[in-house]
């Protein structure tokens, strides 16, 4: 028998904690198998887990084809494609995936642009780095305007590249930033015309956001393609593309008013009256006082509503833009590639995935940084 | 001290300028814009009248009693042939629109429900596998979802002949979903009859019960009760009337299964695309609709003895529907509407038969558009209406 001392009451030393409530026994104990229940829940994930990762595991990395320039190595011994993933079908067709049909001798333009967006994003996001605001007015003006000269070429001795020659992941991202870029201010307007005592501004406020909020993106790209030529002058026609955009921007500015109306109600009243009592004007008062604070709280409502629009792009390909979806699809009905569908779908899920996962946590990072509190 | 009057007239507002008016700068302003809208939208009706009579274009709705000449898919509830008219067409079509939208909200909000709740489990692999799938469902655009179940799985389903066999005579391969479909004989509406009493006598029992809690706090097994009395009572008109309904089952003839009913893979996979992507929404939801109830609620029900199941069912849900109805109708109209994506996948719903082939053989845009439009907003309407009543009818009331 081990010595066993004597103490006074009171003075016994700390003992450690059992051995079955700390480290990962009793991490496994608390979180697993705390109660009869709760094992036979594990059990079930377990069973789960094990049915479900590893063939895809095995389709995604082990079984698939991985090296080659052509669709050989991606066949069985019967000639069929393989149940696995082929990635050199990915390696073969990535540039149109990126870019569509743009012109190969041309994509250096597209390149430099996401180069200065890069740069601006990064200053952006970076806190350290200063002149933040100029770097935001950059985005916002002049860089839409260097991007359209850039991408739509035609002067400046850049060659002319017609819009149905664009596709792929660029289209999607034209798409997606024009939508939001041009929703925001036609979304500003909105929100203001909705909170306006004048019944008849904000009528038609209501009625344009309801509208658009009710129906599916779908039928406004349907109207767009087909009933915005009926609306022009007769022999005006415009681009495919712009109409898509068009339609695409009226859709996300009905969301876009119904966020900054959130960030609208937000603001205490006092805010309101204190700058009509220091006699600044509607217009003063908005810019100065009001939509500094509102478009404060609203960041991650605009990142948010971003991500929707960024996944509702995906929607231009019913109505015959190549956009990266579609580009996918166009590639795998190649007939030297038959059969690979599935993998271009992966591909596909992991780029939309990562684009949008990466804004959501950084829309929820703002909303923990921006909730400081009163 | 000479207190001095004050005349009537200083009391009115002093006199401005017009231009400085408020309600006349209103007014103004208001006049401006709807003289803009009318004006811009009489140069587009303006616009479209021309341009309509220079493409040879009919207007109006007479097209709608024009023979459509075309086929439809699938239509279950109604019959179709391509001697109906257009306006038949689009009654199918918003049919099978709201069939998929049915069917995606019932399973949404169930597959929602388990997701969220195994979101806050305590067990650590269940609660992380919920956050995979989360996060899985809501970063990958719903289209793409609909792709690979359409084209990834159902498609590469092999053909009639190695149909893969789930038992009970239900068939999956590349044509659809072959299950058995009841056909009721003789004495069948007995059955019917029994089973509405039963439901009848459920609600009835449930409001008793109700009652005598609230007089006498003693619960009583209404649920168990419930599914007790709907299984027994239409059983037993059935073993009654010896079993008036018969199975037609699927069977292969041909290079198809002939009998049963045939479910399209095109409405499969969309309608399990769009429940298991809204289902990703509702369960954060609610999952964000039990942590807006506060701890001390479930502790407050432990403390009083209350078991767990029942403080979820009688303490924490309540309370927790009040934070979830609101986004829940939002997922419900997204799904709605999101239900239009059939036509990327060529599944009849109203904007493939409508938007789609009757624009494309009429050419009446403007029309069909609008009949479109008008569709999804009705719907949209009569389900938030549906949704701000059981709002309502759940909200706190307060004495």
């Amino acid at each position: 028998m081990a010595e066993q001392r004597q103490y006074e009451v009171g003075l016994h030393p700390d003992l450690p904690p059992p051995a079955s409530t700390t480290g990962a026994i009793g991490w496994v104990r608390a979180n697993l198998i705390s109660s009869p229940v709760n094992t036979l829940f594990t059990v079930f994930a377990i069973y789960l887990v094990y049915t479900m990762i590893p063939p895809m595991l095995d389709w995604l990395i082990f079984d698939a084809a991985w090296v080659g320039d052509d669709n050989s190595v991606c066949k069985n011994e019967t000639g069929g494609p393989i149940a696995a993933a082929c990635w050199p079908f990915i390696k073969v067709w990535i540039t149109p995936f990126m870019f569509g049909r743009y012109p190969e001798s041309e994509l250096w333009r597209i390149k430099i642009t996401y180069g200065l967006f890069g740069i601006a994003l990064l200053a952006l996001l970076i806190p350290q780095i200063p002149f933040k605001k100029w770097f935001a007015l950059f985005l916002l003006l002049p860089f839409p305007i260097i991007c359209f000269y850039m991408y739509v070429g035609g002067s400046f001795g850049l060659m002319y590249v017609e819009t149905n020659l664009w596709g792929g992941l660029f289209l999607t991202l034209v798409i997606a930033i024009t939508g939001i870029v041009a929703s925001l201010p036609i979304g500003i307007i909105l929100a203001l015309g909705r909170r306006s005592n004048m019944p008849v501004v904000k009528a038609i406020c209501v009625a344009f956001i309801e509208l658009w909020r009710g129906v599916p993106l779908i039928s406004i790209l349907f109207m767009s393609s087909v009933m915005f030529p009926l609306f022009m002058p007769e022999g005006v026609n415009f681009d495919k593309l712009l109409r898509a955009l068009v339609g695409v921007t009226l859709f996300s500015s009905a969301y876009m008013a119904e966020v900054v109306r959130g960030g609208l109600q937000a603001i205490p009243k006092g805010q309101y009256e204190g700058a009509k009592a220091l006699g600044l004007n509607f217009g003063k008062m908005m810019y100065f006082i009001v939509m500094p604070q509102a478009l404060k709280l609203v960041i991650p409502g605009i990142v948010n509503t971003f991500i929707g629009l960024f996944k509702d792009t995906t929607l231009v390909g019913v109505i015959g833009l190549l956009d990266f979806l579609a580009m996918i699809q166009a590639g795998s009905s190649n007939p030297k590639w038959l059969g690979y569908l599935t993998t271009g779908f992966a591909f596909a899920a992991l780029v939309y995935w990562c684009f949008c996962f990466g804004m959501s946590q950084y829309s929820q990072h703002l909303e923990r940084k921006l909730h400081t509190g009163h | 001290m000479a207190v001095e009057t004050i005349e009537q007239d200083q009391l009115e507002p002093p006199k401005v300028k017009l231009i400085n008016d408020p309600r006349a700068r209103a007014l103004f302003f208001q006049v401006l814009v709807l003289g803009s809208v009318l004006i811009l939208g009489g140069i587009i009706v303006n616009n479209t009248m021309a341009n309509l009579a220079s493409q040879g274009i009919a207007s109006g709705f007479g097209f709608l009693n024009t023979t459509a000449g075309f086929a439809i898919g699938y239509s279950p509830f109604v019959g179709y042939s391509e001697e109906n008219t257009y306006g038949w067409a689009l009654y199918v079509g918003m049919l099978n629109t709201l069939l998929v939208a049915f069917i995606g909200v019932i399973f949404a909000t169930i597959i929602g429900f388990v997701m969220g709740v195994a979101r806050l489990s305590k067990n650590w692999l269940i609660a992380k596998m919920a956050l995979i799938y989360i996060e899985m469902m809501r970063n990958i655009p719903v289209l793409l979802q609909i792709f690979f179940w359409y084209f990834g799985v159902l498609r590469a389903l092999p053909g009639p002949r190695q149909s893969l066999e789930f038992g009970a005579n239900v068939f999956a391969n590349n044509r659809g979903l072959f299950i058995p479909s009841p056909v009721p004989e003789d004495g069948f509406n007995v059955v019917v009859i029994a089973l509405i009493i039963a439901i009848f006598a459920c609600v009835m029992l449930a409001k008793w019960s109700k009652k005598r809690m609230e007089l006498t706090g003693q619960p009583f097994p209404v649920f168990l009760t419930s599914l007790g009395i709907l299984i027994a009572l239409p059983a037993l008109a059935a073993v009654v009337m010896g079993g008036p309904m018969s199975w037609d089952n699927p069977a292969l003839k041909g290079f198809n299964f002939r009998g049963g009913a045939e479910i399209p893979p095109e409405l499969v996979s969309l309608a399990f695309a769009l429940a298991l992507y809204t289902g990703g929404f509702i369960a954060e939801i609610v999952r964000a609709g039990i942590s807006a109830v506060d701890k001390g609620q479930t502790e407050a029900a432990y403390a009083l003895g209350i078991k767990p199941g029942v403080t979820l069912r009688m303490v924490v849900i309540p309370q927790a529907l009040r934070v979830i109805i609101p986004p829940l109708t939002s997922q419900y109209l997204n799904l709605t509407k999101n239900s239009s994506l059939a036509a990327a996948i060529a599944y009849p719903d109203i904007v493939l038969v409508f938007a789609g082939t009757v624009l494309m053989q009429t050419g009446q845009a403007v029309e069909i558009i609008a009949i479109t439009m008008g569709f999804y907003l009705i719907v949209s309407l009569l389900i938030s209406t549906f949704m701000n009543w059981y709002n309502n009818k759940m909200s706190l009331v307060e004495l």
